[in-house]
């Protein structure tokens, strides 16, 4: 063993993993009457629909493909009709509606051809990515960014440290816990073989000190690997941010604008590896995942692994239902989660968990002064200035909040947690980095309205020379005097 | 009649050159540097939004203060800061700023007369003679020089609609 | 159930810690308590009749203030007013007249901090700035320092007289009242007596540890400050930074001078437990809204206020000098706060990205 490097702030707010953590994660989860596939559950661009409305599919079957940047595949998660492409609400706290593909289930669940690698280790590297690429699998831990474009980062990198992100630190969620210690196997697997993709010279779990059996489960599945090492870390959020989590395995710090590559890091989460494993063993592409219906709310958390696209109100139902009104509804952790519109929403690839939450556990208040006790300047795990940036915002001053490192905040809510006077110290950073965000889109949009406009100048320009030319030798034409006249 | 031809085109040369020199050397000079800095930071697309008949006009208004900086939609939230801070105007009296409009075209009534992409100084507008028009978002910048040469009235303008990626939490009610 | 909606309410985070602006002045208030208990012990209760003065005179200006402002009255909740007040009245002599009580409250909230926009907006610490008003308003009232008369004795003015004492300004007879240690020190110094001599006759380290000693009501015992003071660290209310480099600067500065010219200057023990210096360290110069929010920033604050506390105790004119010093380095505050802020993660000191050798293979 190595010694740790420590993280700077952080918060240790408090775990509730209890109700869902106990339980085993529950696979049979029955069919919904409908699944809602939205064509971008991914970073990037929508992917394009391949299927006609009323098209039988398969279980497995490529139904959208990745076009674009960023994008990944979309498979049906099981076989049946495709009912209708539409627009659906988003699990996203705006509510706005985004495309996806309607699925019918038939209940046969048939499996469309599956066709594994016999030995992935004796394939090049570079095929294994496009296989993953074809699996549609991103980022799981909530990142959503697809993973095989992380691994060919990953191939033009001397990589040092590969990490596998077992850092759940989010209140509540205990998918990657459940999957640790359920499907350590697969996950050890999944390490070898983004390992032996990116040519890393050590791989790296990194599990939370307050997961033993994860741990456990683990080191006795990578027994006798030694390029393996499972590392404890100690828990505290946000010890599961890719930055903090390289600062402790490795004690290396990302330069600013620059991205863990750069370093000689990469940082997959073991959903995401356990996912990539069941592409290049079993060849399943990504149409489910283990997520953690959890909160006083739920009559039986637990963990579920479900189908993409299965309604939450499903899920739901699935856990006992609601046992009263939810003061809130959350996709993803308490700490760095979305609010969600309704229940009316689909499970997507980065569903980490769903939360309904009573009134009493989310504690809020209406905010109050700032009284400058700069607790949140130690909670913050970047050593940015929390309340000055808020200041700034407030009086959208978003120089000064840059100045404090709005650029930096990697909106993991520690100042907010930790704040007395309850100020929503988040929103006012997601409200300035839209704003600029904003900004920088109209500023594009002016350059690229000058340059149309220029391009149109030139265009009507050399039409008019053209006809002019045109005219010219029509009018040469019809005179051929005055042609000899010239010629002359 | 010899002489009195050739007094009068004297008369008529020496008061035509003095007129010549007064305009040369009395001349007043016009535009104003500020003007020419406004204007290059405008769009440039002499679309009319604000309401002058082109981006010169509208510079000169906003520097006689005539005109609003707020003027411009194709420059949005981002101009109109850059211009306030110019012309040093503070603008949170304004209030809320106009929304960018985008042209859209009724597939139904269009009947490729091909006079609104002639008129877009952006070329956001293509399609075919007799063939339906089709605005691109991207490049349009709600001028309304469409919707006034379309004979059909078939062309309308509403704001871009709210799109996931564009959207963003507001800011917190003030403690 | 199905279609259940939630109304949208706000962005992440949704949980909290449960902490509360009201939570914290309240523990500062207990951290507040023995020492306060031992002032009244002390000076009985005429004392305890000025502390209550104080307080209840605080927190009715800041209702006014509130009202005047139009602000939400839920605000007095926050019990900032009644810390204010508290702080004031051990700062104050025990047994000085209710109006300066009163004054010095109505002072502290309306100029030293609504003044400035309310809660968090202030650049002085609104009790240390009315206790200044006060002394060179009412230099006599202000240093009338009474004797230590147990509340238990036998010659400790019962309620009655107390309250004669505090609203009817009885006059105090003479022979009751005396100077400080510090004062003391300060005329000594002044008149060519060794500081050597007169606190080896009349300093004892003791009786200002454990605070049976003229003063105000807080100043009295170094200990009990000292409890609260470590209550407060360990109720993770203050960080350990600004009252260790305070205390740490004017024990090196005393013991320094005091090993050269001990005639001249006392040593550190002696400084370390006289006047305010522990109240202050603890309770005044950590106050949230007055002093830097940054680690660095807190350490130079507290080397500050440790450095013009040496220099305004050792050269300056008055003998007690841990209120200006402290109001002093306030007025410093937004500039320390903008020169050291902290590292960002991945940048250097002056905000540039860490420099890092590229990992990219060469093909």
């Amino acid at each position: 063993m190595f010694g740790l490097k420590t993280i700077r702030g952080g918060v240790h707010p408090d775990g509730r993993k209890e109700n869902s953590g106990r339980l085993a994660i529950m696979t049979k989860v029955p069919l919904p009457e409908r699944l809602y596939l939205p064509l971008c559950q991914h970073s990037g661009d929508d992917a394009v629909p391949i299927i006609k409305i009323g098209d039988q599919v398969l279980k497995g079957q490529l139904i959208a493909l990745s076009s674009g940047r960023q994008s990944a595949n979309v498979h049906a998660p099981t076989s049946g009709e495709i009912v209708a492409i539409d627009t659906i609400t988003m699990p996203h706290p705006s509510g706005l509606p985004a495309n996806a593909i309607i699925l019918a289930p038939d209940g046969l669940e048939t499996w469309t051809e599956l066709s594994a690698p016999a030995d992935p280790y004796a394939m090049p590297q570079e095929e294994l990515a496009s296989l993953v690429e074809q699996a549609g699998i991103v980022g799981m831990g909530g990142a959503i960014f697809p993973a095989a474009i992380k691994l060919r980062q990953g191939r033009r990198f001397e990589i040092k440290t590969l990490i596998i992100n077992g850092s759940e630190c989010e209140p509540y969620l205990t998918t990657d816990d459940r999957l640790m210690q359920e499907r350590a196997e697969e996950i050890v697997e999944g390490t070898k073989l983004v390992r032996y993709i990116i040519d890393a010279y050590r791989a790296v779990i990194a599990v939370e000190d307050n997961k033993p059996k994860a741990i456990a489960a683990l080191k006795k599945a990578a027994e006798g690997i030694g390029s393996i090492e499972v590392v404890t870390v100690p828990a505290r959020y946000p010890m599961g941010s890719a930055k903090q989590l390289i600062q402790a395995v490795t004690g290396l710090e990302v330069p600013a604008g620059a991205r863990s590559n750069d370093v000689g890091v990469l940082v997959h989460n073991v959903a995401t590896v356990y996912a990539i494993q069941q592409m290049l063993m079993h060849g399943r592409p990504l149409i489910s995942r283990v997520t953690t219906i959890s909160g006083n709310c739920v009559q039986k958390p637990q963990n579920v692994e479900a189908l993409l696209g299965t309604p939450i109100s499903h899920l739901m139902e699935v856990c006992g239902g609601l046992v009263q009104q939810p003061a809130r509804l959350l996709m993803g952790g308490p700490m760095m989660g979305q609010v969600l519109p309704s229940l009316d929403v689909p499970l997507i690839k980065g569903s980490s968990g769903v939360l309904a939450l009573t009134k009493a556990e989310v504690n809020n208040h209406v905010p109050a002064p700032c009284i400058r006790c700069s607790r949140c300047v130690s909670a913050c795990p970047m050593g940015l200035l929390p309340l000055e940036m808020a200041r700034s915002a407030k009086v959208d001053d978003f120089d000064h909040a840059q100045e404090y490192g709005l650029r930096d905040c990697i909106l993991c809510g520690s100042c907010a947690y930790v704040c007395p006077s309850h100020i929503p110290l988040v929103q006012y950073f997601e409200y300035a980095k839209g704003e600029l965000a904003e900004r920088r889109n109209s500023q594009q949009k002016m350059t690229y309205t000058q340059e149309l406009m220029a391009s149109r100048a030139a265009r009507v320009e050399a039409e008019a020379e053209a006809k002019k030319a045109a005219k010219k030798a029509k009018k040469q034409k019809t005179t051929p005097s005055a042609r000899t006249e010239t010629s002359d | 009649m010899l002489i009195a031809t050739l007094v009068l085109t004297l008369m008529g040369l020496t008061l035509g050159g003095l007129l010549g020199l007064a305009a040369k050397y009395f001349a007043v000079e016009d535009g104003n540097p500020l003007v020419k800095e406004i204007e290059a930071m405008l769009p440039g697309s002499q679309c009319g939004q604000c309401g002058f008949p082109g981006c010169g006009p509208a510079a000169e208004a906003m520097v006689e203060g005539t005109a609003s900086v707020t003027c411009c939609p194709p420059g949005g939230k981002m101009l109109a800061e850059s211009l306030a801070q110019k012309l040093d105007i503070d603008l949170s009296e304004f209030g809320e700023l106009p929304e960018p409009q985008l042209a859209s075209i009724n597939a139904e009534l269009c009947t490729g007369c091909t006079r609104c992409y002639k008129a877009c100084p952006t070329d956001a507008i293509v399609g075919a003679s007799k063939q339906l028009h089709v605005v691109v978002g991207g490049a349009c910048i709600g001028c309304s020089k469409c919707v006034e040469a379309c004979p059909e009235d078939c062309i309308s303008l509403t704001p871009a609609p709210m799109t996931l990626d564009r959207w963003h939490w507001s800011k917190p009610e003030a403690a | 159930m199905t279609a259940q909606t939630v109304t949208q309410v706000g962005a992440s985070p949704h949980a909290h810690d449960r902490s509360s602006v009201d939570r914290i002045m309240l523990r500062v208030c207990f951290a507040l308590l023995p020492v306060t208990a031992w002032g009244f012990y002390c000076f009985g209760w005429p004392a305890i009749i000025l502390w209550a003065v104080t307080c209840v005179s605080a927190v009715i200006t800041e209702a006014a203030c509130l009202y005047l402002q139009q602000q939400p009255m839920s605000r007095l909740n926050d019990g900032s007013a009644l810390l204010t007040g508290w702080l004031l009245a051990l700062t104050l002599p025990p047994w000085a007249p209710w109006w300066i009580a009163a004054g010095g409250a109505l002072f502290a909230i309306a100029i030293g901090k609504q003044i400035y926009g309310g809660i968090g907006q202030n650049v002085f610490n609104p009790a240390l700035l009315a206790r200044i008003a006060l002394l060179i308003s009412f230099p006599v009232q202000l240093t009338t320092w009474v004797n230590v008369l147990p509340i238990n004795s036998p010659e400790a003015p019962g309620i009655s007289e107390s309250l004669a004492i505090i609203f009817a300004g009885q006059p105090l007879v003479d022979g009751m009242t005396g100077a400080t240690w510090l004062g003391a020190s300060k005329v000594a110094a002044s008149a060519g007596t060794h500081v050597s001599e007169l606190l080896s006759n009349e300093f004892s380290l003791h009786d200002a540890f454990f605070g049976i000693s003229r003063g105000s009501m807080g100043e009295t015992s170094a200990l009990l400050a000292l409890c609260g003071g470590l209550a407060l660290i360990a109720m993770r209310l203050i960080t350990w930074h600004i009252p260790l480099s305070l205390l740490g600067t004017l024990a090196l500065l005393t013991t320094a001078t005091n090993y050269f010219n001990p005639d001249q200057y006392a040593g550190a023990l002696f400084h370390l437990t006289s006047g305010g210096v522990m109240l202050g360290a603890f309770f005044f110069a950590t106050d949230y809204v007055t002093s830097p929010t940054s680690p660095t920033g807190k350490l130079i604050f507290g080397f500050g206020c440790g450095a013009l506390l040496f220099t305004i105790r050792s050269w300056g004119g008055f003998p007690e000098a841990a209120a200006f010093a402290i109001l002093f380095m306030n007025a410093l505050t937004p500039l320390i706060d903008r020169t050291f802020k902290p590292r960002i993660y991945g940048r250097n000191r002056n905000g540039k990205a860490v420099k890092h050798t590229p990992a990219r293979k060469v093909v």
